[in-house]
């Protein structure tokens, strides 16, 4: 019998520095299963954020370049412009791109750079020790605001993929979620779709990621799936929110 | 031809056909004059949100292989510190021009030198150096500006153009002279151009963070090992009568410069020796020169001319090591010191 499931040629056998219960695995397996399947690892860019994704590098057996916070979109527009056959993704989390790095992200969606952000929102700044995100919830209590986030002091969280889905260019924008089995499959659809389009020219595409952060979280691993379900979920609604194809939009 | 112009156009003969860039007065004709010029040349023209993002434009397309540049002016330049700082960590090559406005803050829009020492002491955080280059006309700007870019390739690292306004809105006749165009480096071993593009499996890198702080130290000393490499292999100077008698020694640059040969040539007439060494490169600074000029048995004094309120005269100062006195004149407001004003300023010194 021959063998029917295997690590993806992308990902490399380095051990992981993400902390137990942490989604950046699930996500970082989606990227390469996609890159395979769509044979393009030769020509591939990966753009690292700061921020725990930082070392992403170190788990891809492509070629990578790393960004200062934020600047991600910057460079892989950069690489694009000049190098249109190559296929270049940013890997961000939601300080990195909704907040040092909302100008860079909004500017490349609008020009329509053909290039595609994974974009992983787990409520919580994880690198620099589980401070206050633009994205972190109502209540959300982290080092930064230890009393909950009061929405009347920092607004409410920032809704990425609706905020560029309002741009007028057109792109491929999805939320998805990988807390549990049946979203890792929907999430793996949409990667691989965001791809497809710039394998085609088509268009910019961004998957914001549902993700979870247990040990900035306080929680459990499975606490953390559960609150990211009860919490998150209800108010990053998931699917996809723009799309450059008419029909699939209706389907939505 | 406008020295704004002649640099977009030394770029292309240069053989670099990638430009980003955001508008600043007083250098915003270099992307006017790109915006058509690049689509016709067959090159990438992109006007990015911000300096900032344009820094890391430049960073993306250079780790990936490809000749870039930019230009801007001095408030410009502070956003890109940020993304010099990461190009030479990581080891990129990437031409930058500043077109000089005088500061601090929005400061004004006329001609300044006031960016020196953000210019040759590292414009953002971190241990880095960039070689920069200072034009005293249009014409050695078209020359600057084409060997930027294999020297930004023999060393990996940011090289900088450091013009003043003047030389940015002057018009003077320009050659671009062939043989400077040169071919890009072969990048293979070390560019993100794709694993496919060098027929390898073996990925390529461009990162400038080192956890392990034995791997940073060393990481630094190969960064220290450069810039000592540019101040044996890259100190360019001009020298203004300092093979006859002297008794006062001028360092000026860029556009003052031209005002101090006036000035120098209306003293000698008057039978008030004086001489000149110009720097070509401001980083790596041509202190041997400097101290050689002015240990002159004649030379009584050194001066420091500068449109800023004396921050060459640092390098100077170092560059004499106490033997002889310096002293500095400038104004930074945007006007150019007149040759009367410098004549004066040297008269004072030797009552």
């Amino acid at each position: 019998m021959g063998k029917i499931f295997c690590k993806p040629v992308s990902l490399s056998d380095q051990a992981t520095h993400y902390c137990p219960g942490c989604t950046h695995g699930v996500i970082h397996r989606l990227v390469a299963e996609v890159i395979d399947e769509l044979g393009v690892r030769g020509r591939t860019v990966g753009i690292a954020p700061v921020g725990c994704a930082v070392l992403a590098y170190n788990y891809f057996t492509f070629d990578f370049q790393e960004a200062a916070h934020g600047r991600a979109p910057a460079m892989a527009t950069g690489i694009k412009r000049v190098r249109p056959d190559l296929i270049v993704f940013t890997y961000q989390g939601d300080g990195d791109l909704a907040s040092i790095g909302m100008s860079e992200i909004i500017h490349a969606a609008n020009r329509g750079e053909k290039f595609t952000t994974v974009f992983v929102n787990n409520a919580v700044y994880g690198m620099t020790g589980g401070q206050m995100a633009p994205t972190t919830m109502p209540n959300q209590r982290t080092t930064t605001s230890p009393f909950g986030r009061n929405v009347e002091e920092v607004g409410m969280p920032i809704k990425v993929a609706e905020l560029i889905s309002a741009l007028e260019t057109p792109a491929f924008i999805s939320r998805q979620s990988v807390i549990k089995p049946k979203y890792v499959v929907r999430a793996k659809k949409a990667i691989k779709r965001a791809f497809q389009y710039q394998i085609e020219k088509r268009c910019f595409s961004l998957v914001e990621v549902v993700s979870t952060c247990p040990t900035n979280w306080g929680m459990t691993p499975v606490e953390a799936v559960q609150w990211a379900e009860d919490v998150m979920h209800p108010y990053y609604q998931l699917g996809d929110k723009k799309s450059p194809d008419p029909i699939k939009d209706k389907e939505d | 031809m406008k020295g704004n112009e002649a640099i977009g156009e030394a770029a292309i003969r240069a053989g670099c056909l990638n430009y980003f860039a955001y508008p600043i007065t007083p250098q915003s004709e270099v992307a006017e004059y790109l915006a058509r010029r690049m689509p016709e040349a067959g090159g990438v023209f992109l006007q990015g949100e911000s300096e900032v993002a344009v820094s890391y434009m430049i960073f993306g397309a250079s780790g990936c292989g490809e000749r870039a540049f930019t230009t801007s002016s001095s408030p410009g330049i502070s956003l890109m510190a940020e993304g010099m700082s990461y190009i030479a960590g990581g080891e990129c090559p990437a031409v930058f021009v500043n077109i000089m406005r005088g500061g601090p803050g929005l400061g004004g829009i006329l001609p300044s030198q006031a960016d020196y020492l953000q210019a040759t002491k590292g414009a953002g955080h971190g241990d880095y150096r960039m070689l920069v280059l200072a034009p005293a006309s249009v014409q050695e700007a078209v020359e600057m500006v084409m060997t930027a870019f294999p020297l930004a390739e023999k060393y990996r690292n940011p090289v900088m153009i450091l013009g003043d306004g003047l030389i940015g809105q002057m018009m003077e006749p320009v050659e671009f002279p062939d043989h400077l165009k040169t071919e890009p480096s072969n990048k293979d071993d070390w560019a993100t151009n794709g694993m496919d593009t060098r027929k390898s499996d073996r990925r390529n890198l461009v990162k400038s963070l080192y956890l392990d702080p034995e791997l940073l130290n060393s990481h630094n000393l190969k960064l220290k090992a450069k810039y000592d490499r540019m101040k044996r292999e890259e100190i360019r100077y001009e020298t203004y009568h300092t093979e006859s008698d002297y008794r006062v020694l001028i360092v000026s640059y860029g556009t003052m410069s031209r005002v101090c040969r006036t000035a120098i040539d209306e003293l000698r007439s008057q039978r008030l020796d004086v001489a000149m060494v110009r720097p070509k490169t401001v980083f790596p600074f041509p202190e041997q020169a400097v101290l050689v000029a002015s240990e002159k048995e004649s030379c009584e004094q050194v001066i420091s001319i500068e449109m800023s309120m004396g921050q060459m005269v640092e390098d100077v100062e170092r560059s004499v090591r106490g033997k002889r006195q310096v002293h500095w004149f400038g104004k930074c407001g945007g006007e150019v010191p007149t040759p009367e004003e410098v004549i004066d300023a040297i008269k004072a010194l030797v009552k």
